[in-house]
C-alpha cells in the first residue's frame, strides 16, 4: 500500500523531475538569508509537501521555482533544464500555479479563468473551450452549470476547484501549490485533498505543495520536506519514514509522532475492508431493490447513476414510497475518496452525525461503505501491534 | 429537510457544492434611486422653466438674453467645454495614474498627488484668471484651466483603484505567466475601473460647475446668462443661469453614473 509513484518516467507519469542545487535567497539588508543553500531532488510524478513553521522559507523556496522570486545563487532545473534559460513569463506558462483560495480573477467567468494560460499560449478557441470543460469535469464541477458563472457566484470550495483547474489548464509537467486548501473549512478541505489525490492518480504530475499543516502534508505527500528556519532541511522522506523515525527532536516535535492517533492520518480508507450494502441504479423498479435489501438485511440503499457514481442514500422506507429509484442532487451526499485517511473518515462521521460513509474511487466511482466499527477496530489492532513491537524490542532502543 | 432522499447522509455542513447563486451584476436599491431620481427631477425643473419662459412678462433686455437660440448656443458651449475638458482629463490622468503605480515611479505618487491637491485647493476663478493673463482668453484657455482643475479626482482614483487591487491577484497573474502589460490590462485595470469611473464622474461634475466661470474670459457657456443678470441686476437672468447650470451638472452627473454602471466589469 505504498503511495510512492514509480519514478522511471514511464507508467503514465506526465510530470518532470525537479532539481534544486545550492539555491540561496538573500534579501538585501537582511543578515541571515531567507533560504540558505537548499539542495533537493523531486522525482517526476510525485507530490512533495513543503512544511515547516512560518517564516522557514518554504514559500520563498516554492516561488523561486517559477521565478516569482529570483534566487540569489544556485540552479533550479526542470527535467534537466535550467529555469533561467527561458524568459520568466514563458517558464511560468509551463508551470502550473495554484494559490490559496483559488485567487480567481473576479471579473472573468469560470471558463475564462481556466483559459488564462491556454489563451496566452495561443490555442484556438475550440481547443480552449474543450479543455476547460474537460478540466471542470475533472475537478467535479458540471461544465454546463458552472462555466459561465463568475467567481463570486461560487462557494469557497468551488472557487478552489476552479483554481486547481486553472493550474492544470495547459497540462504542465510541474505544478506549484501555495497553501492550496488553506482558505476553506475542514470538511471541504478534506474533500479537495481527496480529489487532488484522485486527480494525481490519473495525471501523475510533479506537484510541490506548500502547507503549514503537517496532517495535510502526511496525507498528500509522497514525500515530505520538513524545513527549519533558513529553509534548512530537517528531514526529507516519505510520511511513513518520518513518522516512524523522525531525524531530530525538531522533526519529532513538529510532526508529533509516536502517537497512535497520528497513524490515523497515515492509513487510507482503502486499506480497510469496505462493507457492501445493497445498491440500486437510478430509474430501476423499486420492487426488486426492496426485496434485495430485505434479503441482505439493509435498512438503506446506495443509489448509483449510470456512471457508477453514488447519487443518493435513501432509507428503505423512502425507496418503498416510490415506483422507481430516484436520484437527488449529488451535492447533498457526503462521500470519501478511497485515498482519504482514517482521520478524515472519523471527521466526516462526526460532522455528518452518522456512523457510515460512502467511499468512492476514480472519478467518483462507488466502492463501498466504511463504518465507525471498522475504523475503531483498525485503531485497536494498530495499538496492539505497536505495544507488541515495543515489548519485543524491549530496552534495546533508548530515547 | 427531514424526509429527503439522502437520509443516511445528512446535508454537508461545509459550504462546498451548495452554490450561492447570486447574480453577476448587482444594482442596489441606492443605485437604482440615483439612476431614476435625477432624470425625473431634471425633467420636472426644466418643464417648469419652459412654462415660465413662455408665460412670463419679460423686458427687452431679458427677452434678448433669454432667446431660445441664445440659450441653446450657450448651453451647447457649456457642454462642449465640459466634455472636451473631461476627455483631456481622462487622457492625461489615467496614463499618469498608471505610471505612478509602476515600479520606480511609485515613490513619486505622493508628490504628484500633493501638487494636484494644491491645484484643486486654489480658487478656480484665480486659476482661470492667471491662465487668462498668461494665454489670453478664449475656448482653449478655458479648457486648460478646467482640465487642470479636473485632473485630481481621476488621477487620485486611478492610483487608489490600482493600488487597491488585491496583490494576490496580481501575483496570480504573474505566476500564471502574464507579462506586466498583460497583468495591467487584464487584471489591474478592469478591477480598478469602477473606482476610476467614479473619479471621472466627480471630475465631470466639478468641470461642469466650474465651466460657468469660462464667460469671464470670453469662452462662453451658461455663466454668461448669470453674469449678465448680475451686471444688469436682472433677477430672472440670475435664476435662469443658476437653474440651467445646475440642470446641466445634474444631467452630467447622471450620465456619469450610467457610464460607471455600464463599464463596470461583470462579476464584480
Amino acid at each position: 500500500m505504498s503511495e510512492t509513484a514509480p519514478t522511471d518516467g514511464t507508467n503514465g507519469v506526465s510530470g518532470a523531475e525537479l532539481r534544486l542545487e545550492d539555491v540561496v535567497k538573500k534579501y538585501p539588508g537582511q543578515k541571515t538569508p531567507a533560504v540558505e543553500s537548499l539542495s533537493l531532488t523531486i522525482p517526476a510524478g510525485e507530490i512533495v509537501a513543503f512544511v515547516g513553521p512560518s517564516g522557514c522559507g518554504k514559500t520563498t523556496s516554492l516561488k523561486m521555482i517559477n521565478r516569482l522570486i529570483e534566487p540569489t545563487s544556485g540552479t533550479i532545473r526542470i527535467d534537466g533544464q535550467d529555469v533561467r534559460e527561458d524568459s520568466a513569463t514563458s517558464l511560468r506558462r509551463k508551470i502550473g500555479y495554484v494559490i490559496q483560495g483559488g485567487s480567481l480573477f473576479p471579473h472573468m467567468s469560470v471558463a475564462s479563468n481556466v483559459a488564462v494560460v491556454p489563451k496566452m499560449l495561443g490555442w484556438d478557441k475550440q481547443r480552449i473551450a474543450d479543455r476547460s470543460d474537460e478540466l471542470l469535469d475533472l475537478v467535479g464541477l458540471d461544465p454546463d452549470r458552472y462555466r459561465d458563472r463568475y467567481p463570486r457566484e461560487l462557494s469557497g470550495g468551488q472557487q478552489q476547484r476552479v483554481g486547481v483547474a486553472r493550474g492544470l489548464a495547459a497540462d504542465p509537467p510541474v505544478i506549484l501549490m501555495d497553501e492550496p486548501f488553506g482558505a476553506v473549512d475542514p470538511i471541504t478541505r478534506q474533500r479537495l485533498q481527496d480529489e487532488l489525490i484522485s486527480i494525481q492518480r490519473e495525471l501523475r504530475k510533479t506537484i510541490v505543495c506548500v502547507t503549514h499543516d503537517i496532517d495535510e502534508a502526511i496525507k498528500l505527500g509522497d514525500r515530505i520536506l520538513i524545513l527549519q528556519e533558513g529553509a534548512r532541511i530537517a528531514q526529507y522522506d516519505t510520511p511513513e519514514a518520518i513518522l516512524a523515525a523522525p531525524a531530530s527532536d525538531f522533526v519529532a516535535d513538529f510532526v508529533g509522532s509516536g502517537s497512535t492517533l497520528k497513524q490515523l492520518s497515515l492509513t487510507r480508507v482503502r486499506a480497510l475492508e469496505l462493507s457492501q450494502p445493497t445498491t440500486a441504479t437510478v430509474g430501476e423498479d423499486t420492487g426488486p431493490v426492496v426485496r434485495r435489501a430485505e434479503a441482505a438485511g439493509d435498512d438503506a440503499v446506495v443509489v448509483l447513476d449510470d456512471r457508477d457514481r453514488p447519487v443518493a442514500w435513501p432509507w428503505l422506507r423512502q425507496v418503498r414510497s416510490n415506483d422507481r429509484v430516484r436520484s437527488s442532487p449529488r451535492e447533498n451526499l457526503v462521500t470519501l475518496d478511497e485515498a482519504a485517511t482514517l482521520n478524515d473518515a472519523l471527521d466526516t462521521m462526526l460532522t455528518a452525525a452518522h456512523s457510515k460513509v460512502i467511499v468512492t474511487g476514480d472519478r467518483d466511482r462507488y466502492l463501498g461503505v466504511i463504518d465507525f466499527e471498522a475504523v475503531t477496530e483498525h485503531m485497536r489492532k494498530t495499538e496492539r501491534e505497536a505495544a507488541e513491537r515495543e515489548a519485543a524490542e524491549g530496552g534495546s532502543t533508548d530515547g | 429537510m427531514a424526509d429527503t432522499q439522502t437520509a443516511p447522509a445528512p446535508e454537508v455542513t461545509g459550504d462546498d457544492e451548495v452554490a450561492p447563486r447570486r447574480s453577476a451584476r448587482v444594482v442596489t436599491r441606492e443605485m437604482a434611486i440615483m439612476l431614476i431620481v435625477p432624470p425625473v427631477l431634471v425633467a420636472a425643473v426644466f418643464g417648469t422653466f419652459v412654462w415660465w419662459r413662455q408665460t412670463a412678462e419679460l423686458d427687452s433686455v431679458e427677452a434678448q438674453q433669454l432667446r431660445w437660440s441664445e440659450l441653446r448656443s450657450l448651453g451647447w458651449e457649456h457642454v462642449q467645454l465640459t466634455v472636451v475638458a473631461a476627455v483631456i482629463v481622462v487622457l492625461v490622468s489615467v496614463p499618469l495614474g498608471i505610471l505612478l503605480t509602476r515600479g520606480r515611479f511609485r515613490a513619486a505618487s505622493p508628490v504628484v498627488i500633493g501638487i494636484a491637491n494644491a491645484g484643486q485647493a486654489a480658487p478656480s476663478v484665480g486659476l482661470i484668471v492667471l491662465l487668462f493673463l498668461w494665454l489670453d482668453g478664449g475656448f482653449w484657455t478655458a479648457i486648460w484651466a478646467l482640465s487642470l482643475y479636473g485632473i485630481l479626482p481621476v488621477l487620485r482614483n486611478t492610483i487608489v483603484g490600482i493600488q487597491g487591487v488585491d496583490p494576490t491577484l496580481v501575483e496570480a497573474g504573474r505566476g500564471l505567466g502574464m507579462t506586466s502589460a498583460m497583468t495591467l490590462l487584464r487584471v489591474e485595470l478592469p478591477l480598478a475601473l469602477p473606482i476610476i469611473m467614479s473619479g471621472v464622474r466627480t471630475s465631470l461634475v466639478l468641470i461642469a460647475g466650474t465651466a460657468s466661470l469660462a464667460c469671464f474670459i470670453d469662452a462662453g457657456g451658461l455663466g454668461e446668462v448669470l453674469q449678465t443678470g448680475i451686471t444688469l441686476f436682472r433677477f430672472s437672468l440670475m435664476v435662469t443661469g443658476a437653474v440651467l447650470i445646475a440642470l446641466i451638472a445634474l444631467t452630467i452627473e447622471w450620465l456619469g453614473r450610467v457610464l460607471e454602471l455600464a463599464t463596470r466589469p461583470k462579476g464584480i
